[in-house]
């Protein structure tokens, strides 16, 4: 693969010697010297050298999305939360706290929940995504999604997507055999209408259901 | 948040090389990490994604149980040998963080997991660990979260994780790669006090890597209990909490193992009060004691004082429970 391309293959890259990203720095700076003014060319550069490394730094990812195989150019910053939303317009999961704390966010990769906003792009390489929009069979809903209906699970609707796919996920791991578990293994999911009696209704009776989920 | 280049050794040995150059950070669970990065509070040139090497194995060993570094925190806190043999483990490993959380985040991430002190976290404020020098923020401010055992004039921050807290109540080791071989470093000393080096956590160095926990045999698993006193009922930082593990024969303690979280810049073990409750006869009067000799050199700030009364009394409520008094 040539380095002018603007993409790469992290895998093993080679380690020694200079990389491109300290050159393309160098090298942006050396032009910018020539032919601006010194203040200017403070300010300029940091901005510059993000902005053109940014376009040689995408890298190739291989990711399954509800079943839907895709080959996409990402830069190795961009979280699995903004891939899903900005790149694939899955705009079904949702950006909450963005730090780790409410789980609005909340996939299921290789069938197990995470936080997408925590995720890494480039991390879920060759993996199986599923977000709620991968739920639903056609216009037949997930009975857990039946059960939120039914239950009145949400009010502003905000959390629900996390609330779903974790709720999908509790049941999955075994964690959904009491009241008290179900709140404990739904505690990475915050909801601010304060629904959550609701919530646990609802999974107790998919639950107690015994449909697969 | 700020460019950085990505990449994705398969060998331990191209790992190592990888991480010996500077501007450099290991990423595994990413779950600390991606969050200081998008904070800002840490911006690195390149990240090494070790996920794709064979660390992820639990295996008894001739005299215990070997936990790789990269085991997920979900898959630790349920593995059978893990509940068989040191259930503390899995009590400490499920008090910590959310079922989303423990999915991604790795034994050695843990293990690397920087303070949740608010004025580390905002880049706005002074603070001595994230930028040495520019004071702390949280001696004199709220410090409601803060430590009240070896802090110094430099920092006041606290350790956040449980596994560590479990882990050095039960003797665990590190095991650690480098690239002239492997070393080993008990858990209690694989963190370090801030003293006038706040910035720096424990004592692995840049070009090294943990690749693994050990983990002895021993005769806690009957009697151990870890409690963790928080602000909601979960998926919260400690206030304080407590791993207790007792050998207990007819009624008399042989053998004691006590360490506590929130507290200190590293998993606090308390080698005196284990001490004093050797040999003596399980009674909450003796645990109550132990809770007091726990406290020797404890000192309260403005706003976590209260920690000096909560302390002894987790320590007492940890014991009673790992001795079945409760």
């Amino acid at each position: 693969m040539s380095d002018k391309k603007p993409c790469k293959s992290p895998d093993d890259e080679a380690l020694s010697g200079e990389s491109r990203r300290e050159f393309l720095k160098k090298s942006t700076l050396l032009t910018a010297i020539a032919l601006t003014p010194g203040v200017a060319v403070k300010a300029a550069e940091g901005q510059w050298d993000e902005k053109l490394a940014g376009v040689f730094e995408k890298m190739l990812l291989h990711i399954e999305v509800n079943g839907v195989k895709h080959s996409l150019m990402v830069e190795p910053r961009v979280t699995l939360l903004d891939l899903l939303r900005e790149q694939l317009d899955l705009t079904g999961t949702k950006k909450g706290c963005d730090h780790g704390q409410c789980g609005a966010c909340t996939v299921h990769v290789d069938g197990h929940r995470v936080n997408s906003c925590l995720t890494l792009g480039v991390m879920v390489n060759d993996k199986k995504v599923t977000t709620i929009e991968g739920l639903a069979k056609g216009d037949q809903l997930h009975p857990m999604q039946e059960a939120f209906l039914k239950h009145d699970g949400f009010q502003c609707g905000y959390c629900t997507p996390g609330q779903i796919m974790s709720a999908v996920a509790c049941i999955r791991e075994g964690h959904a055999n009491s009241e008290a578990e179900i709140r404990e293994y739904m505690s990475g999911n915050i909801c601010r209408c304060g629904a959550y009696p609701n919530i646990v209704n609802a999974i107790q009776e998919v639950k107690d259901g015994g449909q697969t989920v | 948040m700020k460019q950085f280049q990505y990449t994705r050794p398969s060998t331990q040995q191209m790992a190592l090389d990888a991480i010996s150059k500077p501007g450099t950070k290991i990423i595994a669970g990413g779950t600390n990490l991606v969050d200081l990065m998008k904070r800002g509070v840490t911006a690195p040139d390149k990240l090494v994604d070790i996920n794709h090497l064979p660390l992820k194995n639990i295996n008894p060993t001739r005299n215990g149980l070997h936990i790789g570094s990269l085991a997920l925190n979900s898959v630790v806190s349920e593995n059978e040998l893990v509940l068989q043999k040191f259930p503390l483990l899995s009590m400490a490993l499920k008090a910590g963080a959310s079922p989303q959380l423990r999915n991604m985040a790795t034994v050695g991430g843990n293990m690397m997991q920087r303070t949740r002190c608010t004025y580390f976290y905002d880049t706005t404020m002074p603070c001595n660990k994230r930028e040495p020098g520019t004071g702390c923020g949280a001696m004199e401010g709220f410090n409601r979260m803060h430590a009240i055992f070896g802090t110094s004039n430099q920092c006041i921050a606290v350790n956040p994780s449980d596994m560590c807290v479990g882990l050095a109540a039960l003797d665990a080791v590190v095991v650690i790669a480098g690239r002239k071989g492997e070393r080993r470093i008990p858990i209690t000393e694989f963190h370090r006090l801030p003293e006038d080096h706040p910035e720096m956590d424990n004592h692995l160095a840049k070009d090294e890597l943990i690749i693994g926990v050990e983990i002895p045999d021993n005769n806690f698993a009957k009697n151990s209990y870890y409690l963790k006193v928080r602000d909601r009922q979960s998926y919260a930082f400690a206030l304080v909490s407590v791993a207790a593990a007792l050998d207990i024969d007819n009624g008399t303690i042989k053998k004691a193992r006590l360490a506590m979280g929130g507290v200190a810049h590293k998993p606090w073990r308390l080698f005196d009060a284990e001490k004093w409750l050797t040999g003596k006869t399980v009674s909450e009067e003796n645990f109550k004691q132990a809770g007091q000799i726990a406290m020797a050199g404890a000192k309260g700030y403005e706003y976590n004082s209260f920690k000096l009364k909560l302390a002894p009394a987790t320590i007492n409520e940890a014991l009673k429970h790992a001795a079945g008094l409760v």
